[in-house]
């Protein structure tokens, strides 16, 4: 969910988007925003799974600092999403465990 | 190597303050900040500072946070973004790692003989059963969400503590939308300023004292909660139980200091709760006990943005001093003015217990550094 409506914040205009997808669904993302935050948006909130146990993990810090958040983001894992934009084309996938690298080149 | 005469790390509240006085006064400064955009936690912050109008009073922190970016561009602060700093060595040697791109990163080793550690803190987690579940958050995470990013975390939320964060917090969620479900506070009475609690008691929310959360309910997300009454031991009161609608949960437990460069760096820690923990003992120049390294904000103990902006000013100050560009005299009278704000900002009830506990950090310098009266 977006903030819309907000008695301080009069300038919550989000007309520019670029495409991004996650886990292969096409999600509509703010230009310049977070990629946590365009999840969180969409309702998205688990980020990773942990390695031993298997148990969800989403947003906890916000400033990259707990790691919480990371995903694999066009084929690099332990991104921080919180800290990271979102750019045009972008494929962003949930973590498991360590997550694989899978970058092109 | 390439050098500066001073390099500031952290460009919030105290790190732009720092770096602003000493350019001022034509010191050769380089502030880094590991995020895109320096401000620190400013930026999210849309209350109205209190104080005096020489504390920026009545101003909203985000506006404090463009007010002192224009300041700092207009001065020409050379500023480094995305610049992570891994280490300080020698005493004088700064090693950053620089986010190029999503895939490129490089280092950059600096070198500077005055050093300002302006890293601010982080937030303190509470352990609970479910704690660990998505929808569990730092209560200054939704708070940079909300009010930094724009997008809410959910539709109703608990929050664990009545201090000034878990109330400040409750207030600016339920502005953006956000059901307030209720505040939990382990201890007998709300830890807050009562002005702060107040605003949310007139909207109907309840602060529920003596309480604290036993469970966050849900498999893959926060589904809700249970909340119970606390004994004095701390254990839990049988049959007290309340369960708890809510999406998220936030934790507003308290802050702490970020001394891990200072500590790397051997400058001296003292413990003190009235601070966050553990904080780097310091002069009157703002020094730590490493010649050259200097400490500033909730770096060197918890307090707030106004008490952060003079201690970067101090800092800035003496630097401009001991690099020549401003004589003793004149530096003088810029630490002295902002010493005297510093007293201003920690008088009376809720500045009491802040004031005996920097005074002691300072003290603990002296007996340090065998300094004699």
């Amino acid at each position: 969910m977006r903030v819309t409506e907000h008695p301080i914040f009069e300038d919550l205009d989000t007309t520019e988007y670029v495409n991004i997808t996650v886990d292969g669904k096409p999600v509509k993302a703010v230009k310049g925003e977070m990629i946590l935050a365009a999840l969180l948006a969409e309702g998205i909130i688990i980020n990773r799974y942990t390695t031993k146990r298997h148990e969800p993990r989403g947003l906890f810090c916000a400033i990259g600092q707990c790691t919480d958040c990371m995903m694999v983001v066009n084929g690099m894992p332990n991104v921080r999403t919180c800290i990271t934009p979102v750019e045009e084309g972008m494929t962003v996938e949930t973590q498991n465990g360590l997550g694989e690298w899978r970058t092109e080149g | 190597m390439k050098e500066y005469e001073m390099i500031v790390i952290g460009g919030g509240a105290a790190g732009l303050s720092a770096a602003i006085e000493a350019k001022r006064h034509g010191v050769n400064v380089l502030l880094i900040d590991s995020n895109d955009k320096a401000g620190g936690q400013l930026v999210k912050q849309t209350h109205k500072f209190f104080g005096a109008k020489m504390h920026r009073a009545g101003t909203r922190g985000f506006n404090i946070c463009k007010e002192l970016l224009k300041e700092s561009e207009d001065l020409g602060v050379e500023v480094l973004l995305n610049g992570l700093v891994m280490g300080i060595y020698d005493g004088d040697t700064v090693a950053v790692d620089v986010k190029v791109s999503l895939t490129e990163h490089k280092l950059m080793m600096l070198k500077a003989k005055n050093i300002v550690i302006s890293t601010g803190a982080s937030e303190n987690a509470v352990r609970f059963e479910g704690w660990t579940l998505p929808g569990v958050m730092g209560a200054g995470a939704a708070q940079t969400m909300v009010n930094y990013r724009h997008v809410l975390p959910g539709k109703k939320m608990l929050m664990i503590g009545s201090g000034n964060v878990g109330l400040i917090v409750s207030y600016q969620l339920m502005q953006a939308g956000v059901e307030i479900k209720g505040i939990v506070e382990a201890l007998p009475k709300i830890t807050g300023w009562q002005v702060h609690a107040s605003k949310l008691t007139r909207e109907g929310i309840h602060i529920y004292t003596g309480y604290t959360i036993k469970k966050a309910h849900g498999t893959d997300r926060v589904t809700g909660a249970t909340i119970a009454k606390v004994n004095p031991d701390w254990s839990l009161v049988s049959g007290s139980e309340i369960e708890v609608d809510c999406d998220f949960i936030c934790i507003g437990a308290g802050l702490k200091p970020l001394t891990g460069l200072a500590h790397m760096a051997g400058c001296e820690l003292i413990y003190d709760k009235a601070l966050g923990g553990w904080a780097p003992a310091h002069n009157y120049n703002m020094e730590t006990t490493k010649k050259g390294i200097y400490v500033a904000g909730d770096a060197t103990g918890l307090e707030e943005a106004s008490t952060a902006i003079e201690e970067g000013t101090i800092a800035g100050a003496a630097i401009a001093e001991a690099t020549g560009h401003l004589s003793a005299a004149e530096a003088e009278e810029r630490k002295a003015g902002a010493w005297r704000r510093l007293a201003d900002l920690r008088d009376g009830f809720h500045g009491e217990e802040r004031l005996a506990a920097k005074n002691k950090q300072l003290a603990e310098y002296d007996r340090l550094m065998g300094v004699r009266e």
